[in-house]
């Protein structure tokens, strides 16, 4: 029943909060290679979805294959582990260290220099070439040693995704990257996306139809807790009722 | 190593931050070896014990961002082990110092296992009821000496001939034991570790969404400030020959957050100037009519309402301004 090159896949996923159903039975299929997108208004329950997605919620009901592993059970750090590896719709950075140390701190772990307590910090210097590149590649280099909480809004998403991208992961997912931003930051994000999707799958949870338009291959509509729509951008914006979740809002 | 030195301009920085703090280092070094010949050692040694105590506990709220409000435990279970283990089995001072740093971090990793999971409040709350817990341990168990204590405690000989009844060998000792446990403790904050410890202080959701398992972190950092603390309580055991309940009340656990505080939380030195201070008042006012606690009381919301980041907290700030 489920495509073969599905990557990350929710079956019948289903999160209540003390009797009110956020999430309701939804099925979810990301096919390898491709951005997806997961639109709907606001109190749709996609960032619900998306928690369930990380394993920052744990589902009532359903289960979530990534990669052909069951990790309905997992702890959010292990799937992170995975290659599965999420960002925040608050910008996340570790404000107090600077821009070269956030994207360090991503490499540590699988450079195995995490939990010596009793070595000097500057063996880290060995990840700084590695870090300096992905610092590079999201335009932040002016700023390596800045701290990151002195760092402009879009600045920080940057920042965000080069740190996401030190994981090298399998799969991103993106909670409104662009919520927030003016016009000229979000084609930069567009840009740094579609750059970050090459090789990988990418997830975004957007509320803007129209942002996504351009940049996704597949887009999901969720209305009330349930995906009424799935496809293509022209198959889900001539949907009746796609049109009618979004009407009064921005129309794409 | 060509890395370091191929690295310009900011490292450069962060390497002339780091002699700063090297020449801070030795000149409170220096302080401390002329002290005892200022001062009346038993004073300097009580200070020393207390800014250990204080540099541990600084570990966890400065550098992890975990209030734990009962640290008494730790630095009490150090005392009576180590004096414990001087006057009852009549070990080396070192080693009983040791054991009870090694009984500290054991305690501290039943403690921190329990309440890691907890944040904010629950966390002090949870570390306070288990400390009351260890506290009435301390009261009923029949090693601990009840409301008497652990009394005349030897010195005895380190190494079997340094005589640590003479003030100026047991000076260099506590020193020795003060000058490890705080380099220990700077090296942790300057470790790979200790750059995890700030990510999860700053940003735990981000820190797990990174893959690291948040509360494996929290909990070495808990085991070691819990050991340190113990070490800590067990020097204080043999300097006073006296491990008793002050050591392990409550109060004891809001002295040393008072400390921190009243030094600079999250700084190196903040929790050693706070216990000079401290612990200046208390022996110095103490024949004074003024009760010292109104007073400390006074200068607590003096700090909170006045200079929150601390005495060293605001200079640091201060200097970085400059």
């Amino acid at each position: 029943m489920s495509p073969p090159d599905a990557i990350l896949e929710a079956r019948g996923l289903t999160k209540e909060f003390l009797g009110f159903v956020a999430v309701n039975n939804v099925n979810l299929s990301v096919r390898r290679g491709s951005i997806h997108a997961l639109i709907g208004p606001n109190g749709a329950g996609k960032t619900t979805v998306f928690n369930l997605l990380t394993k920052f919620l744990t589902p009532t009901r359903g289960a979530i294959v990534f990669d052909g592993v069951d990790v309905t059970a997992e702890q959010p750090a292990a799937v992170a582990r995975r290659g599965l590896v999420r960002s925040f719709q608050i910008s996340a950075t570790f404000p107090h260290l600077t821009v070269l140390e956030n994207v360090r701190v991503a490499l540590q772990r699988k450079a195995g220099l995490a939990t010596q307590f009793w070595r000097s910090d500057r063996i880290l210097g060995q990840l700084d070439d590695r870090a300096r590149e992905l610092v590079a590649a999201v335009n932040l280099e002016p700023y390596l040693h800045a701290h990151a909480v002195d760092l402009s809004y879009g600045r920080k998403r940057a920042l965000e995704i080069a740190t996401t991208l030190a994981l090298d992961p399998v799969m991103l997912l993106l909670d409104e990257p662009m919520a927030g931003m003016g016009h000229e930051e979000i084609d930069r994000v567009v840009d740094l996306i579609r750059a970050a999707a090459q090789g990988r799958t990418v997830l975004m949870v957007e509320h803007n139809l129209s942002v996504v338009s351009h940049l996704c291959d597949t887009i999901s509509v969720l209305q009330r807790g349930e995906v009424i729509a799935e496809g293509s951008y022209e198959h889900v914006s001539a949907d009746p009722r796609v049109r009618e979740a979004y009407m009064g809002m921005e129309e794409a | 190593m060509t890395t370091t030195t191929s690295a310009p301009a900011a490292p450069a920085k962060i390497a002339s931050g780091r002699s700063g703090e090297l020449l801070t280092a030795l000149g409170v070094l220096a302080l401390l070896l002329a002290a005892p010949f200022l001062f009346y050692p038993v004073f300097v040694m009580k200070v020393l014990c207390f800014a250990l105590f204080a540099a541990a506990f600084n570990l966890l709220i400065g550098f992890v961002g975990l209030l734990s409000f009962g640290h008494a435990a730790f630095f009490g279970t150090g005392a009576y082990i180590a004096a414990h283990a001087a006057k009852v089995w009549h070990l080396d001072p070192l080693v009983a110092v040791v054991l009870g740093g090694l009984g500290g971090g054991v305690l501290g990793l039943a403690v921190g296992f329990l309440a890691i999971k907890r944040k904010g409040i629950y966390f002090s709350m949870i570390t306070l009821a288990l400390s009351q817990m260890v506290f009435f341990i301390a009261v009923q168990a029949p090693f601990t000496g009840g409301e008497d204590g652990i009394q005349g405690i030897p010195r005895g000989h380190l190494f079997g001939f340094i005589d640590l009844n003479e003030p100026l060998p047991m000076y260099g000792f506590v020193l020795a034991i003060f000058v490890f446990g705080m380099f220990a403790l700077w090296r942790i904050v300057h470790s790979p570790f200790g750059q995890i410890l700030k990510a999860i202080r700053d940003n735990e959701a981000r820190a797990i969404s990174l893959g690291y398992d948040v509360a494996r972190y929290k909990l070495i950092a808990f085991v070691i400030s819990a050991a340190v603390a113990a070490a800590a309580g067990g020097a204080k055991s043999l300097v006073f020959q006296l491990a008793s309940l002050t050591d392990i009340t409550w109060q004891m656990s809001g002295e040393v957050i008072l400390i921190t505080l009243l030094g600079g939380i999250g700084t190196i030195l903040g929790p050693v100037v706070g216990a000079v201070i401290v612990i200046t008042l208390e022996n110095y006012l103490a024949t004074l009519d003024v009760p010292v606690t109104v007073l400390i009381g006074g200068i607590f919301v003096a700090c909170v309402l006045l200079f929150r980041r601390g005495i060293v907290g605001e200079i640091e700030h201060w200097l970085a301004r400059r």
